[in-house]
């Protein structure tokens, strides 16, 4: 299709220029509006009554970068990508998505959830319609919920509800829920970590191929250290405040480190460099990697 | 004249056994099942896994399986009355003579009127609970602020016995056709809001999240999310009101009337036709099985396009 060709087409500059502000919007015409915005987060934090679980999360996104959100369990991760989508009004601070303050349900991002919530009583392809924005035609609607479900390989199984198809294939229809909308910012919240092992590791390269192609900002919730290493630009590993070693001073999680992940995507999984960083990360989550 | 009487009344015996017990319910209700499974794996990619299950089934099977037992019971009420005469017709009168009752009654224009009249008000009675019990089960289901201001009045109308309404309803309507109505509308309400109201409660919060992250809110997320969500249980609601509105039917005809299913059943106790008090309840069976099965295919279109 020539709108699928001529995203793959431009470069990325180009599409982080088109993200400009009033273009933002979503596109009602069949432009080729791949999306990616740059996404600022200052002082984010969240309390739940007496209890602090994020402060102080001061991180920028750049356009079209994946960002891995590590964290132990409970740290706050999903919060924070609750806050992104604009699912959670009580954060403190400021999350400007374009540099615009984030908004409730945030028609600029789109959310892939841990589960796929797919609407048992609709088919696949009708679920995956569910994500496109308003103010699309119908037929340009068919045409884009098509293509994503070619990409993510569900043109087979269009009809189907949720409950013919496996754990795998709802995510991945979830993920084409979610990419219908054309996001300029895409949070994923642990979206595989449900699935086996070896579907994983599928999904993860599904998705390296999905960002090639929309080249959108993509934030990641995940606790699985090897799949940030495998999709990520940059590695956000919340936890106590580094600068309040030894003793955390504070109740919260905060940004504890922020790494560049070196190499070109796909990775070689069994790199050396990456042994390295994982050992790094994993100290930093508090797990012994047991090296020799 | 008694003789033919008798020969007769065999003739329409057989036709009616095979009536009450062939084609009556359990076809209606076996019939709903049948194409329920039949059509449950939906979609042209799972005809493969569906077809050795329509070669296992012999045409009509189920049906025919759903008879036995009630062929069975009418057999054994047919010796244990006509041919050992272990009763007497006052205890346990033969299935002949229930059929007999059913077309003398017929003939003198009366059987009609009393099916009419009880199916009138179960009808109207359901109708109007069912949608009071909708309207108010969805807006206390869905608004805070509603079900805070009138949650504790209706659960303290719900304590209410239903049938502590009788007396006050006759008092204020008197002992025709509105107090029975309303009644009926009672019976029938308390499921259907209790339902309705507790299923929306209920709705998968997670996917009311998605429905919102995905731009859905107000009537497009209540008709997109919401109200799917509950059309399973709604049915159960709707199905479970029909059966009380058919128990609130009798509880009313028995109470005070001169028509209907309920006054055959007090009349005949009073005027001692135990074939006639049989032929009300057979009748009561058939027609509220009927009803049942009706609603059922409407359940069954509804649930294989919402659930």
């Amino acid at each position: 299709m020539t709108t699928s060709a001529s995203a793959l087409a431009t470069p990325r500059a180009e599409r982080a220029s088109d993200a400009e502000s009033p273009a933002a919007r979503p596109a009602a015409t069949t432009g080729s509006a791949r999306r990616s915005l740059p996404v600022d987060l200052r002082a984010v934090g969240r309390r739940f009554g007496e209890r602090t679980v994020l402060r102080d999360v001061d991180v920028a996104l750049r356009p079209g970068e994946v960002v891995a959100v590590l964290g132990a369990s409970g740290c706050g991760k999903s919060t924070l990508l609750r806050a992104v989508g604009g699912l959670d009004a009580g954060h403190d601070g400021r999350v400007l998505i374009d540099g615009d303050p984030v908004r409730p349900f945030d028609e600029r991002t789109a959310v892939g959830f841990q589960e796929p919530r797919l609407l048992p009583w609709r088919s696949i392809r009708r679920n995956v319609a569910l994500g496109l924005p308003r103010g699309v035609s119908r037929a340009e609607g068919r045409d884009r919920v098509d293509e994503l479900l070619r990409l993510v390989g569900l043109a087979e199984h269009a009809e189907l509800r949720p409950r013919e198809i496996s754990g795998g294939m709802a995510q991945r229809a979830s993920l084409a829920r979610a990419l219908a909308r054309r996001p300029g910012v895409l949070l994923l919240d642990e979206p595989f970590g449900a699935l086996d092992a070896l579907t994983r590791l599928k999904m993860q390269d599904l998705l390296l191929d999905v960002h090639a192609q929309t080249c959108t900002t993509v934030l990641l919730v995940t606790h699985d250290v090897d799949e940030a290493l495998q999709l990520a630009d940059r590695i956000l590993l919340l936890g106590a405040d580094p600068h309040e070693e030894p003793e955390p001073a504070r109740e919260g999680a905060t940004v504890s480190r922020l790494l560049d992940v070196p190499g070109e995507r796909p990775r070689d999984r069994a790199s050396a460099e990456l042994a390295t960083l994982r050992g790094e990360l994993l100290a930093g989550l508090g797990v012994d990697a047991h090296e020799h | 004249m008694a003789e033919a009487t008798q020969e007769s009344s065999r003739k329409v015996a057989d036709q009616g056994r095979h009536q009450t017990g062939g084609t009556g319910r359990p076809e209606q209700a076996v019939g709903t099942h049948r194409s329920e499974w039949a059509r449950k794996p939906s979609g042209p990619e799972s005809a493969e896994e569906s077809t050795p299950r329509r070669v296992r089934r012999i045409p009509g099977a189920r049906p025919a399986l759903g008879a036995v037992v009630p062929l069975i019971l009418l057999l054994a009420w047919w010796l244990v009355t006509d041919v050992f005469g272990l009763f007497s017709s006052v205890q346990l009168p033969a299935p002949q003579d229930v059929v007999a009752a059913g077309v003398e009654l017929h003939e003198r224009g009366e059987l009609g009127q009393h099916i009419a009249i009880s199916v009138q008000r179960v009808l109207l009675g359901f109708g109007i609970g069912a949608v009071l019990g909708l309207a108010i089960g969805s807006l206390l289901g869905l608004s805070r602020i509603a079900d805070t201001l009138l949650q504790p009045t209706i659960g303290a109308f719900r304590a209410v016995p239903s049938l502590a309404w009788v007396p006050l309803l006759i008092l204020w309507m008197g002992i025709y056709e509105d107090s029975k109505v309303t009644l009926i509308a009672i019976g029938a309400f308390f499921p259907v809001f209790t339902a309705v109201y507790s299923a929306l409660r209920h709705v998968d919060p997670h996917l009311v999240e998605a429905g919102r992250a995905f731009g859905l809110h107000g009537v497009r997320l209540l008709t997109t999310v919401q109200l799917p969500a509950v059309v399973p249980s709604v049915f159960s609601g709707l199905r479970l009101a029909l059966a009380q509105a058919w128990l609130f039917l009798v509880a009313a005809e028995l109470i005070a009337s001169s028509m209907g299913l309920g006054f055959v059943l007090t009349d005949s106790q009073n005027t001692g036709r135990t074939d006639r008090l049989l032929l009300a309840i057979i009748l009561l069976a058939v027609i509220g099985k009927i009803t049942d099965a009706l609603l059922g295919l409407v359940e069954r279109r509804a649930l294989t396009s919402w659930a």
